[in-house]
């Protein structure tokens, strides 16, 4: 599946604006992209969150991700 | 147990209503506890000393004489605080936030503390206590801060610049070629800080053994209690931390300041420490929100499509690093469907206070330039600035300037709420003029545990990790009473210490209500399977012939159907003879937040002798979702926008040449006080959030976000001048109608 | 230091207590006698918090000295329900609303009683600036305000009783 990487990220990800990564859950997601990607690890401490089609998943690592959905990663938000 | 959290837009009984609040009395009586209401035998008064210069290196801490001082138990230096943080770059800033190291980072910078018997005795160890610096250069503009020679704050970073974060879709050079007009103006806020009446306040006691407690004023227990145990070097089962009632937080109460320090002291003496922060260190020593100086240019064709976008938006972070450039640089364009945006977000450090979240965290700056330039576009096209935005407004499935495609959301409705509420229509005098501007915020999730216990009376405690500033003790006891279908009044809701739950996440991001309802409906739920399996006894039927409608548990099936319907106050009473006590328990990384908009309309009054802005009348338009408790709902609104016009029009940190703060009390920093508001409209939508069982979104943040923009554009309509830095003071507004 | 012995008044109860000279009534009353109802917001008398009544006028407690309370009669937000009445005022504050995090709402309550009590009609602008010396952060005053109106037509009804 095609995945979006947000500003931040795609600097890990050599400038690329979308990647592609075969991947069922989130946990197996962050795992190809650190393979593929070992700059990410920066952000990954500092935590990354998944929006699947529009909801974000922040720290549910087994979330399934459906087949066909629309996939971005975004660097983790906090609030006050 | 796995949960569905999909919305099902049920028929609510109780959610909706307005019960009175559990915790009313005790708060209108005086009987509720904050921070510095709590005491303990033998407890000592703790102190902290403070950096009176903006940048220093501390060459040497005598504190000798004070130490010898009768009655004083423990004196604190960085010496006790060892490194302990392991490499973490985010604990390693607050351990030298909460203690100076080598070096003062801003005026009012911890260097060192006392605990003594009393605070006079405290007071005169402070003065006793001798720090030899030796003066930095110091740099607190934030764009001084970015050029080259400008003091260096952080050895570890590039220059001042602490990141730089780019978000957005599209070219936006190729849409600027297509744009018809183009609009390019620059902005700058004034840092502002939360404003919390009570300061931050504890009572720290800590046992040779290694056990401790903390009574905090906090929004997140949990959190304060992880981040003490790894800088002090604690187990994290033994620090029992307790929220107390909290006197407001606004985010300023995410972080640790004095707490680490109070039982490093109370450690040290093996005596409990109470510290109170005063207003000045509360102004001086806590986390505001950033200054910031910003740049917009939009393009767009005569018929108001937006072709191009851009933002570039540099926020002061103070002496440490943050992440409030990249946040706002998620939010800046977050409202419109544009082809081609791009937002920047760049982090610099000053000497200035270690920054915190403030409500919608970064995103009232971007809105102020954003917003304040969609006006100027607007006027350029000749279009109703409604129209403009609803031109380009943000839907489903569009892809937001953040990243993701959107799912359902509440913009446009907003947009049309405004367009035809009654105050757009409403007359206006001399000097008057009207301004509208739009918001967003995320909203989070993140990590919850509750646990609900049904007495034998049938009456359900509620224990929550979430703390409770606004209401949300009523609204969670809301949740519960319509999924357990029992009335409001026989569920209590109390939040838990540390020892009582599992970890929840601190209350920020607007994620009270949104997290702990879905942990509380799913609890009630599990609370529900138990209650159906005590009727299968009682009733001597299968559990699978057992359903639970309104209350009761229902006997399904031909076989069965004429048997009465048993209360679940009738289940409980039974409860010690079919098992023992009835429980649910729920914990959940609370995924799947929405998103939040708001529109907001305000007619303000500028007096063109003072320069004074008065504003008449103020109406909040904003999504919610779902309002649990629409009293709280509105209360939230309000308070956002109350907090919005304070930043527009008064409040700001005024630093001298030497790098001081001049304003660190509430006579010089001023809050708006009664007599300076109207009353605030509000008007609640509901879009519910796809992904929570009851469609909440989370409602406390994003009301600060749109009036800054809307009062500017309310000005630029009274007296036609566009102002372009907050906040708007009577002296700015004078200078901007001289220079027009 | 010597302590000052003071002799007063407080919610109609008589107190005695010592205290040094420079110790403010705001302390006294938290440290020393136990009654945290009144807050310190900022102990400059610029957030109203500590608001109290002496001998019937409202004060911040912060800016009076505990000595110069000999001989007064000082009313707290303690002293404000009659046993298990709550005053109007505090009964409309929890019906309308009107407080979120509740740490301004003793402060509050005193300063609009003693508006109520000099002037049982007042208007929002009167009200409004009435209690311009109490600041809030949560509310916006709105729901404060409503809940002052509304108290004063309960008391209004009451004493025509």
């Amino acid at each position: 599946m095609q995945v979006g990487l947000s500003g931040p990220l795609r600097a890990a990800a050599n400038g690329e604006a979308s990647i592609n990564i075969e991947a069922e859950t989130i946990r197996e997601l962050l795992n190809h992209l650190l393979e593929r990607y070992p700059a990410m690890q920066q952000h990954m401490d500092i935590g990354i969150a998944v929006s699947i089609d529009g909801a974000i998943y922040r720290d549910n690592w087994a979330t399934r991700i459906p087949e066909g959905s629309e996939v971005f990663l975004l660097p983790r938000i906090a609030g006050g | 147990m796995q949960h569905d959290q999909k919305y099902t837009g049920q028929d609510f009984k109780v959610v909706g209503t307005r019960p009175n609040r559990p915790d009313g009395i005790d708060k209108v009586t005086g009987r509720a506890r904050y921070g510095a209401d709590m005491s303990a035998p033998g407890q000592l008064v703790g102190l902290m000393l403070r950096s009176p210069h903006a940048h220093a290196k501390i060459v040497k801490i005598d504190t000798s004489r004070a130490e010898k001082l009768a009655g004083v138990k423990a004196v604190l230096t960085s010496a006790d605080l060892p490194d302990l943080t392991n490499g973490n770059a985010g604990d390693y800033a607050t351990l030298e936030n909460c203690m100076a190291r080598d070096r003062a980072l801003y005026d009012g910078h911890a260097v060192a503390a006392v605990a003594a018997i009393d605070k006079s005795t405290a007071k005169k160890a402070l003065k006793l206590i001798k720090v030899t610096y030796e003066k930095l250069p110091h740099v607190t503009d934030v764009d001084e801060a970015l050029k080259k020679g400008a003091p260096q704050i952080q050895p570890a970073c590039d220059g001042n610049l602490g990141g730089r974060y780019e978000f957005g879709h599209g070219d936006i050079e190729a849409g600027l070629k297509e744009a018809d007009v183009v609009i390019e103006k620059s902005f700058k806020t004034g840092q502002t800080h939360q404003g919390y009446i009570e300061p931050h306040a504890c009572l720290a006691t800590v046992g040779p053994d290694g056990s401790g407690e903390l009574w905090v004023t906090t929004q997140g227990h949990f959190t304060y209690r992880n981040v003490c145990a790894t800088l002090l070097g604690m187990d994290i089962a033994k620090l029992k931390v307790t929220s107390s009632e909290i006197g407001g937080g606004f985010g300023g109460k995410t972080h640790v300041w004095i707490e680490p320090v109070a039982l490093a002291l109370a450690r040290k003496a093996n005596r409990p420490v109470k510290m109170v922060m005063s207003r000045e260190e509360v102004f001086k020593g806590s986390g505001p929100t950033c200054a910031s100086s910003m740049d917009v240019k939009i393009g767009a064709k005569k018929d108001g499509t937006i072709t191009s976008a851009f933002i570039e938006c540099r926020y002061s972070d103070g002496a440490f690093p943050g992440i409030w450039g990249m946040l706002g640089g998620m939010t800046a364009w977050a409202c419109y469907d544009l082809k081609n945006c791009k937002s920047v977000g760049v982090d610099v450090l000053v000497n200035r206070p270690k920054v915190a979240a403030y409500r919608a965290p970064s995103a009232p700056m971007m809105a102020f330039g954003v917003e304040s330039t969609m006006d100027m576009l607007a006027k350029e096209l000749d279009m109703d600035p409604v129209q403009l935005r609803l031109k380009n407004v943000a839907r489903e499935g569009t892809q937001s300037s953040y990243g993701p495609v959107y799912g359902p959301i509440g913009i446009e409705p907003t947009l049309e709420a405004v367009r035809d509420h009654p105050h757009m229509k409403a007359p206006l005098g001399k000097n008057q003029g009207r301004g509208m501007a739009c918001g967003f915020w995320f909203n989070i999730g993140g990590q919850t545990c509750s646990d609900l216990n049904i007495g034998v009376d049938g009456t359900v405690n509620l224990t929550v990790g979430t703390i409770d500033v606004g209401g949300a003790r009523a609204s969670l006891s809301l949740i519960a009473a319509e999924e357990l279908g029992i009335s409001y009044d026989d569920v209590k809701t109390t939040i838990g210490d540390t020892n009582s739950l599992g970890h929840n996440d601190t209350t920020e991001g607007s994620r009270g209500t949104f997290s702990s309802g879905m942990a509380t409906i799913f609890a009630a739920r599990e609370a529900i399977e138990v209650m159906k399996g005590r009727a299968a006894q009682m009733w001597g039927i299968p559990v699978e012939a057992v359903s639970w409608e309104n209350g009761h548990a229902v006997a399904t099936g031909a076989e069965h159907g004429n048997l009465p319907p048993l209360s679940l106050k009738e289940i409980a009473a039974e409860s010690p003879k079919t098992g023992g006590p009835i429980a649910g328990h729920h914990e959940v990384t609370a995924d799947g937040s929405g998103v939040s908009f708001a529109s907001h309309i305000v007619d303000v009054e500028v007096d063109p002798e003072t320069g004074r802005t008065q504003v008449l009348r103020y109406t909040v338009v904003q999504d919610a979702g779902k309002a649990i408790h629409p009293d709280y709902v509105e209360g939230q609104f309000q308070g956002g926008a109350a907090q919005g016009i304070g930043w527009a029009l008064n409040e700001e940190y005024i630093y001298g040449e030497d790098g001081c703060l001049q304003n660190a009390g509430f006579l010089d920093y001023r809050i708006p006080v009664c007599s300076d508001l109207p009353f605030i409209d509000t008007k609640i939508l509901e879009i519910p959030n796809p992904n929570h069982p009851y469609g909440i979104r989370g409602v406390g943040e994003t009301s600060i976000v749109p009036p800054l923009a809307a009062i500017g554009n309310a000005v630029s309509n009274a007296v036609g001048v566009r102002l372009n830095q907050v906040p708007m003071s009577p002296p700015r507004i004078l200078k901007a109608l001289e220079d027009a | 230091m010597s302590g000052v012995h003071v002799t007063t008044t407080v919610n109609g109860d008589p107190v005695e207590f010592v205290c040094p000279a420079d110790e403010s009534l705001l302390d006294v009353l938290r440290d020393r006698l136990g009654l945290t109802g009144a807050k310190e917001g900022c102990g400059t008398g610029d957030c109203g918090a500590c608001s109290i009544t002496l001998d019937g006028q409202l004060v911040c407690s912060c800016l009076v000295l505990g000595a110069e309370a000999e001989g007064k009669k000082i009313t707290t937000v303690e002293g404000m329900a009659d046993g298990e009445n709550l005053h109007p005022l505090q009964r409309q504050f929890i019906d309308n609303a009107a407080l979120q995090c509740g740490i301004c709402t003793p402060g509050f309550l005193i300063a609009a009683k003693a508006l109520l009590d000099k002037n049982p009609d007042p208007s929002v602008e009167e009200i409004r600036y009435a209690l311009a010396g109490n600041l809030c952060r949560c509310t916006g005053y709105d729901k404060i305000v409503r809940a002052v109106q509304a108290a004063a037509k309960d008391l209004q009804k009451q004493n025509r009783k």
